[in-house]
């Protein structure tokens, strides 16, 4: 199968205007050494066989029934109006809005999206996307870093592990120093070390889904002359403070919860949120309101001097693409949520939550703490966590994400719930649970009767 | 568009100027009880809700589709934009996607054995492709690549000792923003050599460039003047000569895929942009997704972890010691993997070959065609996917590109590469037909008419578009970033 429109007549007729033999011959500037390489790919599939591979592909993945999986990604209601407005043709296949006068639909849609981001985070300027939560976490550092000149960044070990893991990448080649604040009962407690530090990276709800104490963190962060960012989910943005309220300068994360598919990791989109004295240090597009020469509103890509194709080397960060389609999509689906919508949504999430919480203690799943926790929770494992996981799998059951070794917590897995959560999918859960764990318990009894 | 979908004032309404309190489009399951108090703290809660939008579901089904109409896109309008290769994106890569749109990054790996697979299968046919040992699918955009590439880079030579040695990236001074803005986030100087009068780059220039300080070298083949290194080969043996390594900067791929590989060129490392070669859609800025592949000796600095086959079984392979960590959470944007993977077995080795092979006949016919009207090309011979091109003398870029969009179609890139005046960068791709070329080349005739019999033409156009020229010293003096009620 091929997507090419030419007739031979249309060869025929193209290689004469263009005054050639053939088409070889408009790849003569080729060394004939690197000419016609021999590929070892399979022969082109038709339309019917093309989807019998990817659909036969795609039922070598177990469709679980029942879904507790988290850590940083979930799956929420997505209304069925939201795919259909986002993912109409003209914003997929339109390119960067850098034509305004024929990409208002998009433009307007991302002046909205980071009119959405603002009110969600209490912070007034939003750029209008980033990759996803982890180089959104990596951005924001390297932002502190330009803006107070200092070299040393302060991060909670409750960040995502794998937001860390980028913000390492990013940091080692600058010599940025990154130091680790330990989590004290699965919480971040205040740091000691804030000399010198250009920020502190706290996230709330944490990876573990512990509410974290953000004033008093800030607070430390602003006292040493740090910048603070606030890493969030935006959907507990709904209920919870938001960033702006506690005086965070910079907001961070991964937008998925708000409208995209899990879709094994992406693409989702990351969001960045910053106060106005920032606004400079801002990486990324940016759509800002004007007027046309007939005096009408419009919208347009502005302050394009930080970026790379103005600056080069001078530039912000390198970030050209963005994750425009991903984001305008959350803005679709929060426009359609409203905010009681998107409240009902985060509200039901908490409360499924402590449901299963209380389920799975009395199925013998001890929560690691009585702190508050938003929709995700940490329990002790009687097996190691990749065991429970895989468990679990094989009777249909998505559940226990294993939590890092790094945390030294031991056997430890993460449990969520979202408002799709059923009584059906907690009872289908707590019966596997008896099994597995009956199962597993069996020596444990027999040792403890000797 | 009536006056009335505008709303009174003229404009397009925003969302927020729809909105009525109480409204909603959509019900999601409701809560047992509305307050979270108890359950998470009173000092956790905010004071008042965000001020989202509330509009009914036909409200919001008006506006987007509205919005849609005030935007053009690849499948409503010819799009022969220079570097971007804005190629046709099929439906059934879109139909694909949806099989996987369920699938949990942190599910158990037996439970993922499919999504597994196809990275896997995906990792061989990229680093067939590219004619590279390894591949990484995990950069989310093309810029994402470089800095995945050059990181690894930086990794190699500081593992070898050489990290404080090595300081200098080169980069031609006709390169893509992105190249010289990586180097920089690595924290290397970047230091440009010019391009020769025949388009390549100065071999003289880029030889007295070379020396022990140089980490590495960013091109991209064909350039962005569209046009072929012939010297490549000699640029591969002079770099490595001096313990440099070789970037292959993959904007342009759409020019050689299937026809030649940038391993066989000599490049160390290569990153793709799977929206741009392998169709996957742009979505009016993003998502890319940007791959990259490496050389053997590479292979250890690669982000972790791969994607292993160990007999029938898929799974992730964390086993690479020096690696430069992680560049992106989970696994990518493995939508976009999903899409251009269906896209390349869609069109099989013969298939990927075509593509560069009309591709590359597209825009040479366009260049002639486009001469014979009146528009200059930068350099007088054979180019690959896309030529540079310039309006007859006295007429301005961005005045000829304003005029094409009452026209219905998309201008080329302007004014890049920076090194040629009044560039206007042209890529037909090769998914356009022979008639909208002719088309687009009868509507630059026209706009050349009109422009001669009226002075003022091109200055005023666009005249139909939904908005016509944008005040932008306006929106950067005194910005306005978000919607503000009152």
């Amino acid at each position: 199968m091929n997507y090419l429109p030419h007739t031979s007549e249309d060869l025929e007729r193209a290689l004469s205007v263009i005054g050639v033999e053939s088409i070889d011959a408009l790849f003569a500037d080729l060394p004939e050494s690197l000419q016609k390489p021999e590929l070892d790919i399979p022969e082109g599939l038709d339309e019917v066989s093309l989807l019998r591979h990817l659909r036969a592909l795609a039922a070598k993945n177990k469709a679980p029934q029942a879904n507790f999986l988290g850590g940083g990604l979930r799956q929420h209601f997505i209304p069925s109006v939201t795919p259909h407005l986002a993912m109409q043709s003209e914003f997929v296949t339109a390119y960067t809005p850098y034509q305004p006068e024929v990409s208002q639909g998009i433009l307007q849609a991302t002046f909205e999206y980071q009119t959405i981001m603002s009110e969600l985070t209490g912070l007034p300027v939003s750029n209008a996307s980033m990759y996803d939560g982890a180089s959104s976490v990596a951005e924001a550092a390297l932002l502190a870093v330009r803006h107070t000149g200092r070299r040393k960044v302060v991060v909670s070990q409750g960040v995502h592990p794998e937001s860390r893991a980028v913000l390492a990448t990013y940091a080692r080649p600058l010599g940025i120093d990154i130091v680790e604040i330990s989590l004290s009962e699965l919480t971040t407690p205040k740091p000691e070390t804030m000399a010198d530090a250009a920020c502190f990276i706290v996230q709330n709800p944490n990876f573990l889904g512990y509410l974290e104490a953000m004033p008093p963190l800030a607070e430390a962060a602003h006292a040493a002359g740090a910048l603070f960012v606030a890493v969030c989910d935006p959907l507990t943005l709904a209920v919870l403070a938001a960033p702006g309220d506690y005086g965070a300068d910079i907001a961070v994360g991964d937008g998925q919860t708000v409208g995209n598919p899990v879709s094994f990791g992406g693409p989702h989109f990351g969001f960045m949120v910053v106060s106005e004295p920032l606004l400079r240090q801002l990486p990324g597009r940016i759509v800002g309101e004007t007027t046309d020469r007939d005096g009408r509103r419009a919208f347009v890509l502005t302050l394009q001097a930080r970026e790379q194709h103005i600056r080069r080397s001078k530039a912000k960060s390198n970030i050209c693409s963005n994750h425009q389609l991903t984001a305008l999509m959350a803005a679709v689906n929060l426009s359609a949520l409203g905010p009681q919508g998107l409240a009902d949504v985060a509200t039901k999430s908490v409360q499924n939550a402590h449901v299963l919480a209380a389920r799975l203690a009395e199925a013998g799943l001890e929560p690691l703490t009585e702190k508050p926790f938003f929709n995700e929770f940490a329990v002790r494992t009687p097996v190691p966590a990749t065991e429970l996981r895989r468990a679990l799998a094989e009777v249909g059951i998505a559940a226990a994400v294993p939590i890092p070794e790094a945390y030294g917590l031991g056997d430890v897995a993460l449990f969520s719930a979202t408002e799709l959560t059923t009584e059906d999918d907690m009872t289908l859960l707590t019966g596997a649970l008896g099994r597995i764990l009956a199962v597993q318990g069996e020596p444990v009894l027999e040792a403890s009767y000797d | 568009m009536t006056k009335l979908e505008h709303g009174s004032s003229g404009d397009f309404p925003l969302i927020f100027e729809r909105s009525q309190a109480g409204r909603r489009a959509a019900q999601p399951p409701k809560p047992a009880w509305e307050s979270l108090e108890v359950l998470l703290g009173a000092e956790h809660l905010r004071a008042a809700p965000p001020k989202l939008p509330e509009v009914s579901e036909l409200d919001l089904v008006r506006h987007y589709t509205g919005l849609a109409h005030r935007q053009f896109s690849i499948d409503g309008n010819f799009y022969p934009l220079g570097s971007c290769t804005m190629k046709y994106n099929p439906k059934v890569n879109e139909e694909a996607a949806k099989l996987f749109t369920d699938v949990h990054p942190y599910a158990d790996p037996d439970a993922v054995q499919g999504a597994l697979e196809l990275l896997h299968n995906l990792q061989h046919d990229l680093a067939e492709i590219t004619g590279m040992d390894a591949v990484t699918l995990q950069p989310a955009a093309g810029a994402h690549g470089e800095l995945a590439g050059i990181l690894m880079i930086r990794a190699l030579h500081e593992h070898n000792g050489e990290g404080a040695q090595r300081r200098v990236v080169i980069v031609p001074d006709g390169a893509h923003g992105t190249n010289p803005a990586t180097a920089t986030m690595v924290g290397y100087d970047v230091k440009e050599v010019l391009t020769a009068p025949n388009g390549e780059v100065d071999l003289e220039a880029f030889k007295a460039a070379l020396g022990p300080d140089v980490a590495a070298i960013m091109l991209t083949n064909p350039n962005t003047l569209g046009l072929f290194e012939t010297n490549i080969l000699e640029i591969a043996r002079l770099a490595h000569e001096v313990g440099a390594q070789l970037y292959y900067d993959g904007a342009n791929t759409n020019a050689i895929v299937g026809r030649a590989r940038p391993g066989d060129m000599g490049f160390d490392v290569v990153h793709l942009n799977l929206h741009k070669t392998f169709t996957t859609p742009h979505g009016g800025g993003g998502p890319g997704t940007g791959p990259v592949g490496v050389k053997a000796h590479l292979r250890e600095f690669l982000p972790a972890p791969l994607i292993k086959r160990d007999g029938s079984r898929f799974d992730y392979d964390y086993n690479l010691p020096h690696s430069i960590g992680r560049m992106r959470s989970f696994h990518g944007n493995f939508g976009n993997l999903v899409r251009a993977y269906t896209y390349i077995r869609a069109l099989g080795r013969e298939g990927l070959a075509q593509i560069s092979e009309r591709a590359v006949l597209n825009a040479n016919y366009l260049r002639v065609k486009m001469r014979e009207i009146g528009f200059e090309t930068a350099f007088d011979r054979v180019n690959m996917h896309e030529f540079v091109a310039q309006p007859p003398k006295g007429m301005k870029t961005l005045d000829v590109a304003k005029a094409l969009l009452d026209y219905g179609m998309h201008p080329m890139t302007m004014y890049f590469p920076l090194i040629v005046k009044e560039a206007m960068m042209v890529e037909p791709t090769e998914t356009e037909s022979l008639e909208t070329m002719d088309a687009f080349v009868e509507v630059l005739a026209d706009v050349l008419r009109r422009a001669e019999a009226d002075p003022n033409f091109l200055a005023e156009a666009p005249y139909g578009t939904p908005v016509r020229r944008l005040d932008e010293v306006k929106a950067a003096r005194k910005p306005v970033l978000r919607y503000a009620d009152g």
